[in-house]
């Protein structure tokens, strides 16, 4: 029978695990000891819900109800002067709950503060574009949906960024495997050749340790060379980049001759 | 034998025949000055670009699923890739990422040569800039010579850590080696040579009848249109916004060194070209006031935390105990704790940030890569309707894009 | 790497061998080889380094070309992505017999460290390839060195042989 394997995050796992290790946690501060983000704070929660607000490593932490994420910003661009939106991605968290965890990393250049602003959205749900309101959001939400397939409604040009168009699977999702599912591993081929070539072309080498001494059809060993497919040998061979007679009007290098300069001009 | 119907879909969705003036060019994604792999989908009236739609993702290795399948210390290497033209920079992202997320303060030796390496790094992305971006608009003399003046930086580079193009020379918790021997007084021969030399490109570009018309005006980006495209770096201070995170945000020393932040208010292509040059001048200026910062420093180059750093090679090899820890550290990984950062560096580009989301595992559980680079390719969209084709070229190359961070 | 045999000399040319005449055009074409401006990643940058003024790859009639009409070599650059390969396979397709192709790097040789869902392993799965270099990214040195050894192959091949188009499959 085969071994069962949790598909659900296929990523590599440490082959030791500690039973007895209880990972250290990056101290939560209260808000309320930064000025500047306890007033930002303060004048968020008087306009929208606010789950849960922390300062991690000097950086505000803000969440918020997923679909207050355009007022949300136009209210952090036009009276909190957060005027740049720096990164907007996706966390994948489908194995633990079946959501995504979305942050927007924002940095005001006027009180020189970074903050993050999160929320959680179930798998399938669309969130809406910010695209009108940072333009620099608009290149994110595509990778975002390359990557992750996140629907973003209100978009110009929802398409994949990264990856091409007829690309199956969002890579960066855990249950994607890092060297490709069968699809991406034919991808190259199917596209150029067609389907009926896979078997002459073969499967793709993944073991990067793989020697095969005896082929020397892809390998030629250094000092060893043999004619294309021809028996391994043990004969050292000195290859020289001009043959022995010397090639006309091409000088050769005499190694004797040459002049080694101690330090660069 | 291939079939010629498989080579087809490329254009599926285009159709390059149109009933106005208009007309379609595909632009890429193999074209000597797309700087890489830009494919580009322009919409010209006449010569005059109307639309343009930027395509990338022709270099994308997922980079960021590997970060998920690796230990801390593996992905290093791999943050070489990302700009690969100045690599000790995005080796310093990530390692300051890192040291962030677990809390470690590097002892001030690592610190000088850090900060040494990031400025040689920010001369060799320069004039790399400089010699491609003269070459693209047809200044061929400038190319060899910014090439020439690079090797010397690349041969100081490459007798610290060993290579070339490929640096790995900072670590997580420090630096992995001491600075040779005579390498200040090399570096200091180089610091000597570089800014007679800015004074030559700059005789031969400045005044330049051709070079002034292909960049001045060329390219213009407002003020509001960098904020809003997130743009930074170069980018930014080319608008008018003085925003460098050395000095605002400062990281290593770089609070006690002097250095201005120039900024150009033409907002044009011909500004960020005095602005690059100018920041050279900088950098020179900020190695040479490290420099006896690192007479005075200790010799200590990697910070003191067995639980995440290895011990140094003697102890390993004469203790026991440091011998086990690096053992696991090696094989297992370090366990940074739960949390999460997002750190952001000024690298030659622009503002370089990397978001780590740890699980209190050897992996981390996200990372996300901030690449410069991604978001000045995003505003060529909007930069490029309204310029004529030729300068198409111009204002790409100005931009400083590098695809190996684009596309990660 | 690829996994299948590539045969090069099945698809020969004509049986008659033409001595002089052969090395006379073989010599010309080795010292007049024009590779394309074909930078994929960071090897690109070496290839630059190359034929810049330190290294200077003119000097073995190497000019890089823009055009895959008017080159004979592909120097694969850097790391092949899948979503690059049908490109590739576009512009080695265009250009003209005879031609020839070295891989520069690891990236191109196997995937090298990229051994991701989104890299082709190895470019010789996509167009036969005549050079491997390894290295990553390999120092300009290596790079006049396979072109040396290029040349060098060039030299022995005959020039008959060539004028069949080489295919993958």
């Amino acid at each position: 029978m085969r071994k069962y394997t949790d598909k659900k995050n296929v990523q590599k796992k440490p082959y030791y695990t500690d039973r007895f290790w209880v990972a250290p946690q990056i101290p939560k501060l209260d808000v309320s000891s930064d000025e500047v983000f306890a007033s930002d704070v303060e004048a968020l929660k008087a306009n929208f819900e606010i789950k849960e607000a922390y300062i991690q490593r000097g950086q505000l932490v803000v969440y918020i109800n997923a679909s207050e994420n355009v007022e949300v910003l136009t209210y952090l661009r036009d009276k909190l002067q957060y005027n740049f939106l720096s990164e907007h991605s996706a966390i994948d968290w489908l194995a633990k709950s079946g959501e995504f965890e979305i942050f927007y990393q924002m940095l005001s250049t006027s009180k020189r503060k970074r903050m993050r602003v999160k929320f959680f959205i179930k798998e399938k749900e669309p969130i809406r574009s910010v695209s009108t309101i940072y333009k620099s959001a608009d290149w994110a939400e595509r990778e975002m949906y390359d990557m992750f397939g996140v629907i973003v409604t209100g978009h110009h040009y929802m398409k994949r960024i990264l990856m091409p168009e007829d690309w199956f699977g969002h890579p960066l999702r855990k249950t994607y495997p890092l060297q490709g599912d069968e699809e991406a591993s034919w991808y190259e081929i199917d596209k150029i050749f067609g389907k009926e070539y896979r078997d002459i072309i073969g499967p793709e080498n993944r073991d990067s340790s793989r020697i095969d001494e005896d082929d020397t059809y892809n390998f030629s060993r250094i000092h060893h060379e043999v004619a294309f497919g021809a028996k391994p040998s043990k004969e050292i061979v000195e290859t020289d980049y001009q043959e022995e007679g010397g090639v006309f009007l091409v000088k050769k290098l005499k190694k004797a001759d040459s002049k080694i300069l101690e330090e660069r001009p | 034998m291939q079939k010629v119907n498989k080579l087809q879909p490329f254009f599926e969705n285009l159709v390059f025949e149109r009933d106005d003036n208009t007309m379609i060019i595909n632009f890429g994604p193999q074209h000597p000055s797309s700087h890489g792999q830009l494919r580009l989908i322009l919409e010209l009236d006449g010569e005059m670009v109307t639309k343009a739609t930027p395509d990338v993702g022709y270099l994308h290795r997922g980079m960021e699923k590997m970060a998920e399948n690796m230990i801390y210390n593996e992905f290093l290497p791999t943050t070489d890739r990302m700009d690969y033209i100045a690599a000790s920079s995005n080796n310093y992202g990530f390692a300051l990422a890192v040291e962030t997320l677990i809390g470690l303060e590097v002892p001030r030796r690592a610190k000088t040569i850090r900060m040494m390496l990031l400025e040689l790094n920010r001369i060799t992305s320069h004039l790399f800039w400089l010699a491609t971006h003269a070459l693209d608009v047809g200044a061929m003399t400038i190319f060899l010579y910014a090439f020439r003046e690079r090797e010397y930086a690349m041969d100081l580079i490459e007798e610290y850590c060993g290579a070339r193009l490929t640096h790995s020379s900072v670590r997580i918790g420090g630096v992995p080696l001491d600075l040779p021997e005579n390498w200040i007084t090399n570096l200091s021969k180089f610091l000597d040579k570089l800014p007679a030399n800015l004074a030559d490109y700059e005789g031969l570009l400045d005044q330049n009848r051709i070079w002034k018309m292909r960049l001045e005006e060329v390219g213009k980006i407002t003020p509001e249109m960098a904020q809003s495209w997130g743009c930074s770096g170069p980018m930014l201070r080319g608008s008018g916004i003085a925003w460098d995170i050395r000095k605002e945000e400062p990281y290593e020393l770089y609070d006690e060194v002097e250095f201005d932040v120039p900024v150009s208010d033409t907002f044009d292509s011909y500004g960020r070209y005095k602005l690059h040059m100018e920041e050279m001048r900088q950098s020179v200026k900020i190695i040479r006031q490290v420099i006896p910062m690192y007479y005075k420093s200790e010799p200590e180059i990697m910070a003191h935390a067995p639980k995440y750093i290895s011990a140094p090679k003697e102890q390993i090899m004469t203790q026991n105990y440091s011998l086990m820890e690096h053992f696991v550290l090696v094989t297992q990984g370090m366990r940074p704790p739960v949390g999460e950062v997002y750190v952001a560096t000024e690298s030659p580009k622009g503002e370089l940030g990397f978001y780590i989301n740890s699980q209190g595992g050897a992996y981390p559980y996200r990372l996300k890569l901030r690449a410069p680079s991604f978001w000045h390719t995003s505003i060529l969209q909007e930069l490029l309707p309204g310029h004529y084709l030729a300068d198409v070229v111009t204002i790409i190359g100005n931009a400083n894009i590098v695809f190996g961070e684009i596309d990660r | 790497m690829a996994q299948h045999k590539i045969n090069y000399l099945s698809e020969a040319g004509l049986p008659v061998a033409l001595t002089t005449v052969d090395k006379l055009v073989q010599w010309g074409r080795s010292n007049s080889l024009w590779p394309m401006t074909y930078g994929l990643a960071c090897c690109a940058i070496e290839m630059m380094a190359t034929g810049a003024s330190r290294y200077d790859f003119d000097r073995f009639g190497t000019i890089f070309r823009a055009s895959p009409r008017q080159s004979d070599v592909l120097i694969i650059a850097g790391t092949l992505t899948k979503k690059h390969a049908p490109f590739m396979r576009r512009l080695y397709d265009q250009m003209t017999e005879p031609k020839w192709v070295i891989s520069m790097g690891s990236c191109a040789n196997t995937g090298g460290m990229f051994n991701t869902y989104a890299t082709v392993q190895g470019a010789d799965r996509i167009i036969p390839v005549d050079i491997y270099l390894p290295g990553c990214a390999p120092r300009p040195e290596t790079l006049q060195y396979a072109l040396m050894l290029l040349q060098k192959k060039i030299r022995t091949e005959s020039a008959s042989k060539k004028l069949k188009p080489k295919r993958l499959v």
